[in-house]
């Protein structure tokens, strides 16, 4: 009886400290994204000092020469970087979930070079410069491609375990990189012009694909946080969660949905960028544990402040030269997920 | 003695004529089943029977080809399916949580179609966890990642997972295999307590025939996709049905200190097969 009652009373302690845990490390995690941005915006060919930059973002009347400095030309890239990178961890996290499988994300299974593919045949063939319509055209790349290596995985022997789909994945990028190569190869114009795009860019004026994809991502933003619940369900087998009343079909097809639009969004916005979505989600749940309606909030978080990182150092390198931000992301990337892994496992 | 068509306790959840199929291959062939409320019900049979495919349809997580299944008089497919896991819960063989997830967060789950969007976690949910986790005792590693247990220790918090539920009917399939002994019969002490204490309706798959026939009120057994024998041990478990639907040859005996009906396999007579092998020398 006596035992009783202290584990209750240690079950409250720990429920109040949860919580506790819970919000200071959000605090912490929102007090680096905004010192990740603030570094971001202030990074630039003329350097301005962090307070500076600071003082402009959080004042949006003032007209000075920093004002227009951060808010019209540095500002559109860094909330690029944010959006992207958030983007990639949330599609990251919730493909991770619903598939049960460690290592699905948009690029392994195909999403993202289906994007590129789209994107890079519309601009080949069409000519097609309408930003408005350039996260959708990547979308339907994005959902034929993931239709595709579902499909293949589907008829494969052993069905659609993790293997397959990991499998059919890279088989559909390898052929659609190489169609890409191609199409590139044969026309010497669109090389120029997306070359720089598909090696993963932050670079150049994002004004206006912000103004289509911003609005995008957020709703999916939301509607990932109101699946998340779903998913932490629907990660513990189909049948549990069939139990507990999921409907899991649906719930995949509006998971899907949502990964695709952040995908595409992303794809649109800085081209073809992988390790993130991959990356992530496990750095997250290193922290967090498997509850989705954490690791989802957090995978958006902990993503904008990696790419922002990221593309702070992919202009800082080489100064005045700038590398690839999709370059970066894996060079920097990978080194970390080992030595996280590591000090995980000891 | 064929006792398939005896129906006549109350019963909540009802199988007409229920035709299930995997390709051309017809797993379930017109079963009619009604689940005797508040007991623990068994289900028995060789591997490829149809009890997993049963219970299952049962569960409504597989459809049916032909026929129905009523819960409460209204067809369960046809139904809400967070309504339905409001009365009725399902444990699948051998569940896999995702790696690193506490007992405790597995066992709130369970409260997954009691919850809403806008409302997520209320005192009724925290009431029914810690419930749960007492009944079946998981207090103890209540924090540790459910990957570390034991099997029986595992077992018992997925038991806990389906008892935050809270659901009139429990529906487990094959909840003790890959475990010991010993913990085989804690397990279904504590699958017997639900039904005799707490008044829940189970229905379980189980291999151990032994176990089935000391634990079972209603005792079911399936062969070729039909029911060909239900009724409690006392009626049904007897060396023929063991034959027919098994074709076990054993001897059905009463243990002097439970009076549970048991069986024993028939073994080749030793001193037979002694003589034979030295006839050969």
């Amino acid at each position: 009886m006596i035992r009783r009652i202290h584990s209750a009373h240690v079950q409250n302690h720990y429920s109040i400290n949860a919580v506790l845990r819970h919000l200071l490390t959000l605090a912490t995690v929102l007090a680096v994204l905004i010192f990740m941005f603030t570094w971001h915006v202030s990074v630039g060919a003329k350097s301005l000092p962090l307070d500076a930059v600071f003082q402009a973002l959080f004042d949006g009347q003032a007209v000075t020469m920093t004002h227009v400095i951060v808010w019209d030309l540095r500002m559109p890239r860094a909330l690029t970087a944010a959006l992207v990178g958030g983007g990639l961890g949330v599609a990251g996290a919730m493909l991770q979930g619903v598939s049960r499988n460690p290592l699905a994300e948009p690029s392994l299974l195909g999403l993202m070079a289906g994007a590129s593919f789209a994107v890079v045949m519309a601009v080949n063939t069409f000519h097609f410069s309408d930003v408005f319509w350039l996260p959708w055209v990547a979308a339907v790349g994005a959902l034929i491609a993931a239709v595709v290596v579902w499909l293949i995985a589907q008829l494969a022997p052993g069905g659609l375990n993790s293997l397959n789909l990991i499998l059919a994945g890279s088989a559909v990028t390898a052929f659609l990189a190489s169609l890409v190569s191609v199409v590139l190869i044969l026309n010497q114009e669109t090389f120029e012009q997306l070359r720089v795009w598909l090696s993963g860019s932050l670079s150049g004026q994002k004004t206006n694909e912000l103004k289509v994809a911003m609005p995008l991502m957020m709703v999916a933003f939301l509607f990932a946080l109101y699946l998340s619940s779903k998913v932490t369900v629907l990660a513990m087998g189909d049948e549990v969660a069939l139990g507990l009343g999921l409907k899991t079909g649906w719930l995949k097809v509006q998971v899907l949905i949502c990964v695709v639009v952040l995908t595409a969004c992303s794809v649109a916005l800085a081209g073809p960028i992988g390790f993130v979505g991959l990356v992530i989600p496990h750095v997250v749940r290193l922290f967090v544990g498997v509850d989705y309606r954490w690791v989802i909030p957090y995978s958006a978080l902990v993503g904008a402040c990696y790419l922002l990182l990221v593309d702070i150092i992919a202009r800082l390198a080489l100064r005045p030269e700038e590398v690839s931000t999709g370059i970066v992301t894996a060079l920097f990337g990978a080194p970390l997920f080992v030595y996280l892994v590591r000090a995980r496992a000891r | 003695m064929n006792s398939s068509t005896r129906v006549s306790l109350p019963s909540r959840l009802v199988a007409t004529q229920l035709e299930v199929g995997y390709g051309d291959r017809r797993v379930l062939n017109q079963v009619d089943f009604a689940v005797p409320n508040g007991q623990l019900t068994i289900l028995v049979g060789p591997n490829g029977c149809g009890k997993s495919t049963l219970l299952k349809s049962l569960a409504r997580i597989l459809t049916p080809s032909g026929g129905v299944v009523c819960l409460d008089g209204q067809d369960i497919h046809q139904s809400r399916t967070r309504d339905v896991a409001k009365k009725l819960a399902l444990l699948p063989q051998d569940p896999v949580a995702p790696e690193g997830m506490t007992v405790r967060e597995v066992v709130a789950q369970g409260r997954f179609p009691h919850q809403r969007i806008l409302q997520q976690w209320s005192r009724e949910d925290e009431r029914a966890v810690e419930e749960a986790m007492s009944v079946a005792q998981v207090n103890d590693f209540a924090h540790r990642s459910i990957g570390e247990l034991s099997g029986g220790q595992r077992q018992r918090c997925w038991i806990a997972m389906v008892l935050a539920q809270e659901t009139d009917l429990i529906l487990l399939d094959e909840p003790t295999t890959f475990l010991d002994l010993k913990i085989q019969v804690d397990v279904m002490n504590l699958l017997a307590r639900l039904a005799h204490e707490k008044q829940r309706t189970l229905v379980v798959v189980l291999h151990e025939l032994n176990l089935a026939a000391a634990y079972a009120d209603y005792l079911v057994m399936m062969r070729d996709g039909a029911v060909l024998h239900q009724g409690t041990p006392e009626e049904i478990f007897s060396p023929d049905n063991l034959y027919q639907v098994f074709g076990l040859d054993a001897q059905v005996i009463r243990d002097p200190h439970s009076d549970r009906l048991i069986c024993v396999p028939t073994l080749p007579d030793l001193a037979v097969s002694r003589s034979a092998k030295l006839a050969v020398v």
